[in-house]
Parts: structure tokens; sequence; C-alpha cells
């Protein structure tokens, strides 16, 4: 990030390459219980990347060394397929794998009400199906409303957005050519009813002013997203009674 | 939610989602009081009855709770015990003093190994969610015939209806015996035709039976019912 400075990627008409303007987002569709063997899925289709996520739980905690006497586990893994980029990515976890699912899984467990399933686990699995610059936040948004779907408690749903910089322009959204040589980028996850953080990493760097700016445009993005993360989850169960 | 309405529309409520104030409201299960505001904590139907708020949600675990009949298989044994696997966050532990037979130390294997399926009886759930169960009560045993299927915990009601009327319907349409544990397991034993329509009637408790629209697709389930066929 930063490394090509002579690279253009805002317009002389002040939009960005593929047309959006600063503090645009990608188009966001989002589905829910799409895999009918998981107690609870969704699937997201942010721009170009398309994540999958499926949960399973609260289960009994294996191996017992990993349960907690106060609260349930969140186990997650973030996987990207091998055919979600045009370069074939080895399968299996790597380091970028490893560091991803971390935080999502502490992301998630500020939200999760960890303490009404003592040494028990909730298994959040996390496929990039198509990546193209923020797999994290879609991978984020697609287990927040997979564990809705799931119906795990939770005190709000959580939605991965991320701003970043490009030719000293704060923008909302980065696509891939953003993310490859951009000059800064700040993925968050948003508590969208509250406007608590639940993570947050910077890559790059920001001056007060830019960060400020950026997580304007995060909110802004995340309030829009949690739209259609309700509406997805409200269309699941059109036509219910209980 | 036909139950403590009030008459009030039906309203679909996600996680964090505000539901009312919370001045002079007693909060229920799945929500949550924050800043003089209920919110949801689950994906659910809010449900208010004598000015208490709750959600009741679409999906759920199963919480075993002492007395709940339910259908388990046994995960682990031990020399004196086994372990249940109760479709919940939490193994349940059947002791063998608590056996319908007489096992001696070092036997537990010999009358049950894993995989094997009871009906059985939840005895005593603690504070820290340790379960106990029970095979000693009538018609409580190993279930050595018929299947295993599962529906929501939320979907139990449905299946069995007003009464168990649903229940004793699909009974008598496909001349079956059917058993609904607690925990969302359904034994059914029965000739194989009758058990084959039985798991449809089941699968779309699993798919319908949180719609409206459920009664008029079990009806239209039941003409096809082996019952009615050989009729």
């Amino acid at each position: 990030m930063g490394g090509y400075g002579d690279v253009q990627l805002l317009r002389d008409d002040g939009l960005r390459l593929d047309g959006r303007k600063l503090d645009e987002m990608r188009p966001v569709s989002i589905e829910a219980g799409i895999l009918p063997a998981a107690d609870g899925s969704a699937m997201v289709t942010h721009g170009l990347n398309v994540a999958v996520a499926a949960v399973y739980g609260p289960m009994e905690a294996h191996p017992r060394k990993i349960q907690r006497q106060d609260r349930a586990v969140i186990d997650v893994r973030y996987n990207m397929a091998p055919f979600s980029t045009s370069d074939r990515i080895r399968p299996g976890f790597n380091r970028r794998s490893r560091e991803i699912s971390k935080v999502t899984a502490e992301a998630l467990e500020s939200v999760v009400l960890v303490e009404r399933y003592p040494r028990s686990k909730i298994r959040v699995e996390i496929e990039i199906l198509a990546a193209e610059a923020g797999t994290r936040c879609a991978g984020i948004t697609a287990a927040a409303v997979a564990l809705a779907d799931a119906g795990i408690p939770m005190r709000d749903l959580i939605v991965g957005v991320a701003s970043g910089k490009v030719e000293d322009t704060v923008v909302l959204d980065l696509d891939k050519a953003e993310d490859n040589y951009g000059q800064a980028d700040l993925p968050v996850g948003i508590l969208p009813n509250t406007g608590e953080i639940a993570f947050l990493q910077m890559d790059g760097d920001l001056s007060p002013d830019e960060y400020n700016l950026a997580m304007e445009y995060n909110f802004k993005a995340a309030a829009e997203i949690h739209e259609i993360m309700v509406d997805a989850l409200k269309r699941r169960y059109e036509g219910g009674e209980n | 939610m036909s139950n403590g309405q009030n008459g009030a529309e039906l309203r679909l409520v996600t996680p964090g989602m505000a539901i009312g104030p919370s001045a002079g409201m007693r909060v229920g299960s799945g929500a949550l009081a924050q800043n003089d505001t209920i919110i949801a904590t689950r994906l659910g139907w809010v449900k208010q009855l004598n000015n208490t708020v709750s959600v009741d949600p679409i999906n759920s675990a199963y919480m075993p709770r002492s007395g709940d009949l339910i259908v388990a298989t046994v995960a682990e044994v031990r020399n004196n015990l086994w372990f249940m696997n109760v479709n919940g966050p939490f193994q349940g532990l059947l002791p063998m003093s608590l056996a319908p037979w007489k096992v001696e130390f070092g036997a537990a294997r010999q009358h049950m190994g894993i995989g094997d399926v009871v009906l059985a009886r939840v005895q005593e759930v603690d504070e820290c969610h340790n379960v106990v169960l029970t095979m000693k009560g009538v018609g409580l045993r190993r279930l050595n015939q018929g299947s295993i299927h599962s529906i929501p915990i939320t979907h139990i009601d449905r299946l069995r209806g007003e009464g168990n009327a649903t229940i004793q319907r699909l009974r008598e349409a496909c001349d079956c015996r059917i058993i609904v544990g607690e925990n969302g397991r359904v034994w059914v034993d029965g000739d194989a035709e009758g058990m084959a329509w039985a798991r449809q009637a089941i699968d779309l408790v699993h798919t319908s039976g949180h719609k409206k629209t459920f009664e008029a697709e079990l009806s239209a389930l039941e003409n096809n019912a082996p019952k009615n066929g050989d009729a």
C-alpha cells in the first residue's frame, strides 16, 4: 500500500475509476438461510466479493481444553477459496486467514451474548468464493447475518465496512485497484444500532482529519448495509406468523 | 404468536433493534434493557403479555429443562456412565444408577454404545448447565428401531398442534408411532411407506412450520397419506 504513487486512481472529473463518487459504496446484496444443513447461514455480495457464512451450534466445545467455564467460545474459520482470485490461492490456512479469523472472532464475541452458553462453542465458517478487496468486511457482515439466522442471542448486528485513501483523497469502500495502489485502508466493524466499534484495523497512514472523514463515510455506509441485512433476515421469514 | 399479543400487529425484529421504552415494562426472554430502551437480542416476533416484553425466536438452540422428554444419542461411554448428545449446547450425563438395567461397574458398554438412541427424561439441570438424564420411568427406553428426524425447537408446538391434535392426525394418517422430543428430535416407527410419508410431513414442519400456509400444505399432504390411499 502506497508503493505505487504514480498509478492514477481518480479521474479528472473527480470520480473514481469505476465511476463511483468518493463516498459511494459498491452494490451490496444479502441473502439469509442459503444452506439448509447449517443452523444459520448467509451470502453477501459486495461489489465483486462473494462471501458465504455458515453457523453451527452452540454445541459442546471439543477438545475440552478450549472450553470456558463462564461463556461460549466463538470458533471462526475464514477461508478464501482457491478460485476466488485470478491467481489460484493455495488451499488451507495461512498467516492472513488466521489473522482474519482471529479478529473476526473477537469482533463477534463483543456482540454475541456468550455468557448464555458456558462451556460451549459456536462455530462460524466464512468462505470467500470471489474476492475483490474488502473480503474481511464482507465476511463479518455475512457472519453477523448467519448468527442472527441461527437464533444466537446478540446485542446488535455487526456491519463490516472499509474506507481508505487514494491520491491523498479519502474514499469509501476500496476496490481492488484502490486497495493495491492506494495509500491507506481502514476496515471497521460497526454496531449499527449503538454506533460502537467492534473492530478496527488500519493499514497505511491517515491524518486525524482524514481518519475522521473516513469514519464518517464508514458510519454512513454501515447504516445502508444494516438496512440490507435487516431486509434479508425479514425476507427469509416473509409470510411467517410463528 | 397467537397468545398474549394484545391485539397488536405481529412485528419481526432483528438483534439490536429497539422494541420500545423500558419504563414500566418488564424484560422477558429474547430482549434486553439498554439505556431506557428494550432491544431485541434475537431474530423473532415481539410478544407482549402483562407488561412483559419478550421476543419469540424463529430459531433457537435447545436448552434442557428438568422434566423434558427427549430423544438423545450416546456420544461417549465411560465405565459407569454415558455422555448423551441432547441436541443442545451441553452434553447430558446418564449415570448407570439411572439406567433401566442393573449395570455393573465397567459394563456400561454392554448395554449401550456410541450412536445408540434412547428416549430419556431430563432429571436435573444445575446452574452450571450440567444436565443429568434418567431412563427410569414409564416408556423410557432404548430405541432399537425406527428413524430419527430433526425439527427446529420453535416448531415443536406446530408439529404437536393444540392439545396434540396435529401429531395425532399424523399418527393416524401414516399409522406410525411418533414421539416428539422437547429437544427437536422426532422418532418415527412403522412400516416403510408410513415412515416415508411421516418424513415428508416432518420436513414440511421444518420448512414451512412458521408460515401461515402450513395448515393448508399439511392438509394437502394428508390427502396423499398411505392410510388415505389404502381406503
